[in-house]
Formats: structure tokens, C-alpha cells, sequence
């Protein structure tokens, strides 16, 4: 079987493996459910891995016509699922994380609900599915189609625990304003279509750019709504308030998928619709897209930051940390170049394994004492050692201590950024990863005295245990899968087969002329080459810079005593955040006019 | 072409999102943002709109006799009428929920996610 024939497999088999478990989970056995659904999901990561290894070169795009409706001389009707090392590499980190998170669900929720054993499973191949789709599709429409269906599985794993206050409400949250971001992309699309009459991003892109002399009104138009809707799933800020709240309430092992693959999807798709449909003589000149990604970027990480350090509630810390992070890999995006994106798909790859892992250690914190409060949780975590060492590790690896694949994928896009970006790369690594140890250390070390809490903030305190009762036992399951996603991260750093294969797949992304030319005339074209990432000297010493600060910052927060109140300045950028779903729609209609005003 | 219906579907769009962001009850809201998608659907029908041009159905007109419009947004729009009963169907599940637990649907009472 080609490369290319596998391509509709890796959507079809997991949405086939959600039918099944729809329509014969009623009758299974929770055993046979869960099984099946790891089956599926595993069988999937298999496929993609088969197709990632069978590709011929990095820079190869294997193409499949849905029902073999081909191109006639560059001009086609057809669904189109490219398949080049990027999308594929993508599909197989969520394919390769599913199945992490359905092993962690596997003793996490102790009791589905009655006789809906197959449920879970089911909606999380779906995700899967949705992900996997949106990462291969060559076509504007049927990412917005797969871009809602992930949207709408994700909006109801959220609320999965229906019978829990703040659960509904975040899903509630979440699926307003995703929705409404996925409607602005709609009404891009649209405009895009009536000025191309097409669809496909290959078919867009050359239609723009038999029309040089720069974009109109209506192109710019155009990329800032279907931007947007990939910038809200993405969590940029204004856009990024969904985020926290959605993952303060979600299931553990749902917000494994959600802060490591889902949000990144949101990047990929913003570059990818640039790089493949804008990025010509006639889409969006290069200067203003890097004024805008540049800008949200570092807003995003600035405050993403800020937000992290303030949080004592361990899974809204691990959120804003998320949105740290796209920031920096927004500002990757922005660079425009093989290496700003080879330097984000390193980062994203080990990001998710440490995010992933990082959200496992906090679910068994939450499933053991009912709690998910640095405060409360103060010294509780002493009797789970290894629980203990996972937690710090990956605090430092947040922070960028090579060799993790975080240090290495840092190190290659501040140095694709430059000047100041580096100083920025290195402190919000440091902040992000000093409050993951902050948090650690006063968890699982008992260091620094309990301090007192204030009424202003979301604590964690009191949080229903996802399983029956409280666990006595950490089942092995549950430890396994951050230590396995953990040592993936180190591999992402460690293997050079894989920074080689990065680079290419980085040189071919960045290649709009290729793509047309591989996607609507079957032509293969190489890519001008650039070196691989790799490891040097300046990229090792400011991630063990970051990692040093991480851990200074960290013992000194702990041991200040602490003021009941809340620091001043940090108020106003608390109420920001008021939960309330009619303010973040007027934050994302703010978003919309501050990326205009940005690209005009 | 008239630009009204463009005109009528930023409109639309705006309204829609005004609505949600002063919403009181959130049944409410959750029409406000069907309200947003309608927006959607009429920019997509003006897109594919043909003065003089019929439904694009070739049972009873030999093709190329007359203006047809432009099939391929109608079914944009009918998969994106889908999409809009999947969201609505399951946000409105998600505020019966709401209201079950929290005893409101008025979103400025919800407040426990903050910060």
C-alpha cells in the first residue's frame, strides 16, 4: 500500500473504531470497551508511523484524490488529503498520545456511568479523528469541517462529568467561543471562494497568485477571519480566555489531548493556511504577517507567563503555561523561515509529551487527596517519591534543561528569532517551568509555610476525585504514562535521525511553489535545503540558564512568607479573567480588530 | 450584484455577537451564536447568487440553456447547517445541565471560574 493510500485510513479507521464502540457499547463490558477503543487508537498510531517511515524523503508530498477525482491541467472539484512530513508527523503525535490518554483513563475514571461503558473511548477516537483529519486535509472547507468536529467532541469531553457544577460551565464556555471562532473561519472561507471560486488551499493559493500587485480589502480580509478562528483554538491572546477554563474542569486525560495536541493544531493550522494559500505575490506580504503573528506572539507569552506564576490551582497553572508556550510558538511562526518552523515542530513534539505528562502527575494528585490547590496539597505529595521526581522533571524540562526535546526545539527558534527574543524565550521558559516547581516543591517537599489563600481566585480546593473514591493505591497504569510520554520528550532531544527528518519536513513546508506544484500537477519539486536543527553551544547554556532561574525563582517564592493579599499589580489582570462568557466574546472581538489593524 | 446581502450578513454577525456579549440568560446566548452562524449562510448564498439564474437541479433544463447559480455554496451551506444543530444541540444540553446544577442560566451569577 502507498504512502497516499494509507492517508484516508488514518481519519477513517478511528471515526469506524467510534461507530463501533457507539453502537456495541451499550452491550460491552467496560474491559472489552476500553480495549477496544485502545485497539483502534493504536492501530491508527500504527498506520500513520508506517506512512511517516514509508515516506521516500523528508520533503515528499504523497497526494490522494478522495473518490479519484484528479486534477484536469491544474484545475480540479476534488477533496484533496496531502500527506507531506509536517501534516504526518502531526497525525502521528496524536495518534501516539491517544492511546497515552486512554491507558491513563484506563483506572482513572474507577466507574463510567451505567451502561455507557463505551462512551468515553468512542468520543475520544472521534477527537482523535478530528485531529488527525485537520492535520492531513490539503482543503480550506474540510479543515473547518474537521476543525468543528474536533471542536464539538472537545466541547463535550470537557463536560464530560455532566453532573458536576463547574464542569458544564467550562464546557459551556469552551464551546461558545470555539464556535464562534470556527464561524469567522467559515466567513473567510467564503470570501475566499468568491474571489477564487475555490476551495482547496493549493487551488486558493495559485488562483491569488495569478493576481500579483499585492493583497486587496478583501484578502486581507480574508486571512484575518480564517486566522482567527485557528488563532482561538490555538489560545492566542485576546483569544485564549476559553483555554484556562476548559481545562480546569475537563477530565484529566482529556486535557492531555487538549493542551498537547489540540491547541498546537491551532498553530499548525495558521501556518499552514499562510504558508500554502497566502504566503505568494498575491496573498499576504511577508513583513506584515510577521508584524502580526510577531506581535500576538509575544503578547500571548508575556502574559500567558504572568498569568502561570499567579496560579494556585495546579491544572489552570498548567493551562496558562500552554499559553506561554504557543506564544513562543507563535513567535517561531513569525520568523518565516525552514528554521523558525523546524524549531516549533521540535518544540511542539517534546512540549506535548512534557505538557501531557505534567497534567497525568496532577490527575493522580487529584484522584489521591481530592484536591488540585498548591496550598492545600502542601507537603501531602512526601509519600509519592517517584510521582514526585516525574512532577520536577518535568517542571525542568518546561523550563529548557537539555537534552529534552523542549531545550533543544527552544534553542533552535530563539535562535531562528534572534536579538531580543532570546532574553524572552529564556524568561518565560523559566517562569513557566519555576512555577511547575514552585508547585512542586511545596506539594511533594512540604518547603515554605502554608500560606494563607485570598477570595479573588479559582483554588482547586475541594474538587470531586474523577474516580469513585478517593484512590489508596496509585494504579501502575496511572505512573506509567507520564514516565513513557516523559522519556519520549528526552528522545525528541536525543535522536539525530529525527532533527534531520524535522529539518526537511520544515524546507518543504515553507515551500509554497512546491506545494501547488506536488498538490494540482503531481510535479515533485525539492526545496531549496537549509541546515537541521541541531544542538549548539549558545541554545545548551541559555536552557541551562532557564532551567537555573527556573529553580531560583521557584525556592524563592517558596520561601518568601507570603501576603494574604494578591500583589497589586496583578488585580486588574486577574479580573481580566472574569469567567464570565459575554467578556470574552468582546475580548475576541477586540482580537479580530487588533489583527486587522496589525496586517493593514 | 447588490452589496446588501453582504452587508446584511456583517449585520448579522455583529448583532449576533453583541447579543452574546450582554446576554443575560443563556439560553439566550446560545441563540445569539445561531444567530452568528445565520450570517454565515446568507454570505455563503449571496457568494454563490446568479442574477436570473435558477436552482442548479438539470432534470427539466438542458444544461448550459440558462444561469444557474452557484451549486457548491448550497452545500457548503447544508453541511454547515449540520454543524450549527450538532452546536446548538449541544451547548443548549450543556445550559439545561447548568441550570440543574446551578439553580441559574444567568451567565453573570456563574463566576467560579476566575483568574
Amino acid at each position: 500500500m502507498t504512502v497516499a493510500r494509507m492517508l484516508p485510513l488514518i481519519v477513517a479507521v478511528p471515526l469506524f473504531g467510534a461507530a463501533v464502540l457507539v453502537g456495541a457499547g451499550r452491550r460491552l463490558p467496560r474491559p472489552a470497551a476500553e480495549v477496544l477503543g485502545l485497539v483502534f487508537a493504536a492501530g491508527t498510531a500504527a498506520l500513520a508511523l508506517a506512512a511517516s517511515a514509508a515516506l521516500p524523503s523528508a520533503t515528499a508530498r504523497p497526494v490522494e484524490w478522495l473518490g479519484g477525482w484528479r486534477p484536469h491541467g491544474g484545475v480540479s472539484v476534488g477533496i484533496v488529503l496531502v500527506g507531506d512530513r509536517t501534516g504526518l508527523g502531526l497525525a502521528t503525535l496524536v495518534s501516539l498520545l491517544v492511546p497515552a490518554a486512554l491507558a491513563y483513563a484506563w483506572r482513572y475514571f474507577d466507574e463510567p456511568p451505567r451502561r455507557h461503558a463505551g462512551s468515553f473511548p468512542a468520543l475520544v477516537l472521534l477527537f482523535q479523528a478530528g485531529m488527525c483529519g485537520f492535520a492531513l486535509t490539503g482543503d480550506l472547507f474540510n479543515a473547518f469541517v474537521f476543525f468543528e468536529l474536533m471542536g464539538v467532541v472537545a466541547y463535550a469531553l470537557t463536560g464530560y462529568r455532566v453532573e458536576e457544577a463547574r464542569a458544564v460551565q467550562g464546557g459551556l464556555v469552551f464551546g461558545v467561543v470555539n464556535s464562534l471562532g470556527g464561524y469567522t473561519t467559515l466567513l473567510g472561507i467564503g470570501l475566499l471562494y468568491a474571489r477564487t471560486g475555490e476551495l482547496g488551499l493549493a487551488q486558493i493559493g495559485r488562483a491569488l497568485d495569478a493576481r500579483p500587485g499585492g493583497p486587496d480589502a478583501l484578502v486581507i480580509a480574508a486571512f484575518v477571519l480564517v486566522a482567527t478562528g485557528l488563532l482561538v483554538k490555538a489560545a492566542a491572546v485576546p483569544f485564549h480566555f476559553w483555554l484556562a477554563d476548559a481545562h480546569a474542569v475537563a477530565p484529566t486525560p482529556v486535557c492531555m489531548l487538549l493542551s498537547g495536541v489540540m491547541v498546537e493544531l491551532g498553530v499548525y493550522g495558521t501556518a499552514r493556511v499562510y504558508w500554502t494559500a497566502f504566503a505568494g505575490p498575491g496573498g499576504i506580504p511577508a513583513p506584515d504577517a510577521h508584524r502580526a503573528l510577531l506581535a500576538l506572539g509575544v503578547l500571548t507569552a508575556v502574559l500567558g507567563a504572568a498569568m502561570c506564576w499567579q496560579q494556585r490551582h495546579l491544572k489552570r497553572l498548567l493551562a496558562y503555561s500552554t499559553v506561554a508556550h504557543t506564544g513562543l510558538f507563535l513567535i517561531g511562526l513569525a520568523v518565516l523561515t525552514p528554521e523558525g518552523i523546524g524549531g516549533v515542530a521540535l518544540y511542539v513534539l517534546a512540549h506535548a509529551g512534557v505538557k501531557a505528562a505534567l497534567f497525568a502527575c496532577v490527575g493522580v494528585l487529584l484522584d489521591r487527596f481530592g484536591s488540585v490547590d498548591e496550598y492545600e496539597l502542601h507537603g501531602k505529595g512526601r509519600e509519592l517519591p517517584w510521582l514526585a521526581g516525574m512532577f520536577g522533571t518535568g517542571g525542568l524540562a518546561l523550563a529548557g534543561l537539555p537534552p529534552f526535546g523542549t531545550a533543544l526545539g527552544k534553542a533552535v527558534t530563539e535562535e531562528a528569532a534572534g536579538g531580543w527574543a532570546t532574553a524572552l524565550f529564556v524568561v518565560v521558559s523559566a517562569v513557566t517551568g519555576g512555577a511547575v516547581l514552585r508547585a512542586g516543591a511545596r506539594v511533594f517537599l512540604g518547603l515554605g509555610s502554608r500560606p494563607p489563600g485570598s477570595p479573588e481566585e479559582t483554588t482547586g480546593e475541594g474538587e470531586e476525585p474523577e474516580t469513585r473514591r478517593l484512590l489508596a493505591r496509585i494504579p501502575d497504569s496511572m505512573l506509567l504514562a507520564p514516565t513513557v510520554l516523559l522519556a519520549c520528550a528526552l528522545a525528541v532531544g536525543l535522536v539525530p535521525g529525527l532533527r534531520s527528518a524535522v529539518g526537511g519536513a520544515a524546507d518543504a513546508f515553507t515551500d509554497h511553489a512546491g506545494y501547488l506544484a506536488a498538490v494540482l500537477d503531481g510535479r515533485a519539486t525539492e526545496p531549496a535545503p537549509t541546515p537541521a536543527p541541531h544542538w549548539t553551544t549558545p541554545g545548551v547554556v541559555w536552557g541551562l540558564l532557564a532551567s537555573v532561574l527556573a529553580v531560583v525563582l521557584a525556592l524563592l517564592a517558596v520561601q518568601r512568607p507570603v501576603a494574604g493579599e494578591p500583589v497589586r499589580w496583578t488585580v486588574p489582570l486577574r479580573r481580566l479573567h472574569s469567567g464570565h462568557v459575554g467578556d470574552y466574546v468582546a475580548w475576541f472581538l477586540a482580537g479580530v480588530t487588533l489583527l486587522a489593524a496589525l496586517l493593514v | 450584484m447588490s452589496v446588501l446581502p453582504y452587508l446584511c450578513a456583517g449585520w448579522l454577525f455583529l448583532i449576533g455577537c453583541y447579543g452574546l456579549a450582554t446576554s443575560r440568560n443563556l439560553i439566550h446566548a446560545v441563540g445569539c451564536l445561531a444567530v452568528c452562524q445565520s450570517a454565515t449562510y446568507v454570505l455563503l448564498l449571496a457568494v454563490g447568487y446568479r442574477h436570473g439564474g435558477t436552482a442548479p437541479v438539470f432534470s427539466d433544463i438542458a444544461p448550459g440553456s440558462r444561469p444557474v447559480v452557484d451549486p457548491v455554496v448550497q452545500a457548503l451551506t447544508l453541511t454547515d447547517i449540520v454543524i450549527g444543530a450538532t452546536v446548538t444541540a449541544l451547548l443548549l444540553a450543556l445550559v439545561i445541565q447548568i441550570a440543574k446544577r446551578h439553580r441559574t442560566v444567568d451567565p453573570d451569577e456563574l463566576s467560579e471560574l476566575r483568574g
